[in-house]
């Protein structure tokens, strides 16, 4: 018996010698940032096909207008009418956005375990630290960019819509674009997007992130029934709403109802200015727990096998 | 050099033992078979070098602890750890993009020429690819990056003859050479006989023979005993014997028996070494008393 003489006569392709540089941990988020996006492609098509459909909408909603308009120039009333239609549709594309961060922040350490590819990308000299970053940058960052994005150039072409819509009907265009200050609105967005759903909602996230990395099965009611739990108890127990009233203000309250009431008004600026939002404890409270979710689902991931 | 160098490795699920304390040395340039039936503890200790799994005792893997430093390791460590772990949502391209990306060690340009003999086409998803096609694909990934430890846990599991073949085949003319190392666990132990440098047998969680295939070459011999000689065959206290057509088959130790000499034995019948599986089977099922599952 020869055991492997021939392999060691045959072995023609050496591939020694030139030694490789280090991938920096920019280059592994980044890949990782993309992986994501190739295997999850309803964070960018799932808002782009609701501003798909609110775009259609509100091409009936024009023709159906375009009847009752006369020819008198632009009240303030259709300004504030365009004005509430810009916010319902970055409140379209910003609620999916959300939608799709949750249930992919939910997905996005089980699944990998359940359909045994872990295996695989535990393969490949990657940290558990910088996959789980990149997963939870997706909700926090690459969502809410994206949102804007996509808000950005949904306003746009609802005001090219009007615009043309309006063109023989001897309506003042130019107050049109005027008017909606475009760039301001633009600006309170994206400010809106990276301070609340970036930061603001970052615990919401590390929490589903780590349920997912711990889950044995069924990560959404593991997320979702302990806090629905914890609730019920308290309130038969104590009295009380705390967890509620928490998780409550968490989601609806906190830095976005100070910034509608500084939507119209005429200190734009002074909006921008982070102060306030940044002086809040909630934040620094949420972040400080995102911290420690993502610690822990950063461990689990360590520990977790396929299921 | 010293690849993999373990101490007293043990590891436990709940009450169940996966590894009782075993000690293992595998030096660079060997092919190690580590044969056992299921439940003997192969995947845990192969989980335990790879860093997927915690243990006791001591480890090192290249000089690294496996758990604490998986990300470092597996810049010079590939392994396959099954036939269907590629995710099935990834695009060909996908894939070697995203090693590309992530590996410091891998030749983009080496896997396109390894995929240009398959038929596997770029945009093709890898939930439409065979089984087949997902393990080729797999090993032209691994191959084209200059790992020094490469490791592969039923590599071929559910996979046609001529894919097993082709699969070791292309291991070891287009990959393997002096400075590499490779430790492969499989049922299928006929396709390893004459890749193997070294074997080892594990059973319970214990490592129940290791040695290298030189080793068993002059170690073990197996007899097909003439009609009239099965008597003075068996005096010499065969470790194991079958029956085959009517004929004993006996199988020597002259490791542990040093009575036995190889001329005397051929006078006894046609000796030859044994295969993996009749060695497995004599070696491990003596030990459990019950021959398990050694080729399937």
């Amino acid at each position: 018996m020869s055991t492997q003489s021939n392999a060691m006569t045959e072995s023609s392709i050496q591939s020694q010698g030139t030694t490789p540089t280090e991938i920096s941990f920019a280059r592994a988020m980044y890949w990782s940032i993309r992986r994501e996006i190739w295997e999850n492609r309803s964070i960018y098509v799932a808002p782009l096909v609701a501003a798909a459909l609110f775009l259609f909408g509100f091409l009936i909603n024009m023709m159906a207008m375009r009847r009752h308009i006369g020819t008198a120039s632009l009240g303030p009333a259709q300004h504030d009418l365009l004005a509430t239609r810009y916010e319902i549709s970055a409140s379209l594309i910003m609620g999916t956005a959300l939608i799709v961060g949750i249930f992919y922040s939910l997905d996005a350490l089980y699944g990998e375990r359940r359909d045994r590819s872990i295996l695989f990308w535990k393969s490949l000299p990657v940290s558990d630290l910088t996959v789980v970053l990149s997963k939870l940058a997706i909700p926090i960052l690459i969502l809410p960019l994206l949102s804007f994005a996509i808000t950005l150039a949904t306003q746009f072409i609802m005001l090219a819509l009007s615009s043309v819509m309006l063109l023989g009907s001897g309506v003042n265009i130019a107050s049109l674009w005027t008017g909606a200050s475009f760039f301001k609105v633009s600006l309170v967005l994206l400010y809106h997007l990276l301070t609340v759903h970036g930061l603001y909602y970052a615990p919401i996230y590390g929490w589903l992130l780590m349920v997912s990395a711990w889950a044995p099965r069924a990560p959404f009611i593991w997320a979702f029934l302990p806090p629905f739990v914890i609730c019920g108890v308290e309130k038969i127990a104590f009295n009380t709403t705390y967890l509620l009233g928490l998780i409550e203000e968490r989601l609806i309250g906190g830095p976005d109802s100070s910034m509608v009431e500084h939507d119209h008004a005429q200190d734009f600026a002074g909006t921008l200015i982070p102060h306030h939002f940044f002086s809040m404890p909630g934040l620094w409270i949420g972040l400080a727990m995102a911290a420690v979710f993502l610690f822990v689902a950063v461990r689990l991931r360590r520990y977790r096998g396929p299921i | 050099m010293t690849v993999i160098e373990a101490r007293g490795l043990r590891k436990a699920f709940g009450t169940t033992i996966a590894l009782d304390g075993i000690d293992l040395r595998v030096d660079e340039g060997r092919i190690l078979g580590l044969i056992g039936p299921n439940g003997a503890g192969k995947s845990t200790a192969l989980n335990a070098i790879l860093g997927l799994t915690q243990y006791h005792g001591e480890l090192r893997v290249l000089g690294r602890d496996p758990w604490n430093e998986r990300d470092q390791l597996m810049r010079d460590v590939c392994f396959i750890a099954d036939v269907a772990v590629l995710p099935r949502w990834m695009r060909v391209s996908q894939a070697l993009d995203y090693v590309e990306g992530v590996h410091p060690r891998f030749d983009r340009s080496k896997a396109e020429g390894l995929l240009a003999k398959t038929t596997i086409k770029r945009t093709s998803k890898i939930r439409h690819l065979s089984k087949g096609m997902v393990a080729q694909l797999h090993l032209a990934l691994v191959m084209a990056i200059d790992a020094r430890l490469l490791v592969l846990d039923e590599p071929t599991l559910g996979l046609d003859i001529l894919f097993r073949k082709q699969f070791y085949d292309s291991l070891l003319n287009d990959y393997f050479d002096r400075s590499r190392t490779i430790v492969v666990t499989t049922h299928q132990v006929e396709e390893l006989q004459h890749i193997l440098t070294d074997l080892m047998f594990m059973d319970r969680g214990r490592i129940v023979l290791n040695c290298t295939m030189d080793e068993i070459e002059s170690r073990y011999v197996e007899v097909m005993v003439h009609p009239g000689q099965v008597a003075a065959a068996r005096a010499l206290k065969p470790i194991y014997g079958r029956q085959v057509f009517g004929r004993s088959i006996l199988l020597f130790d002259s490791g542990t028996n040093q009575n036995i000499d190889r001329q005397q034995l051929a006078a006894l019948g046609e000796a030859r070494t044994p295969s993996i599986a009749d060695l497995f089977v004599a070696v491990v099922g003596n030990q459990s008393g019950m021959a398990q599952g050694a080729a399937q």
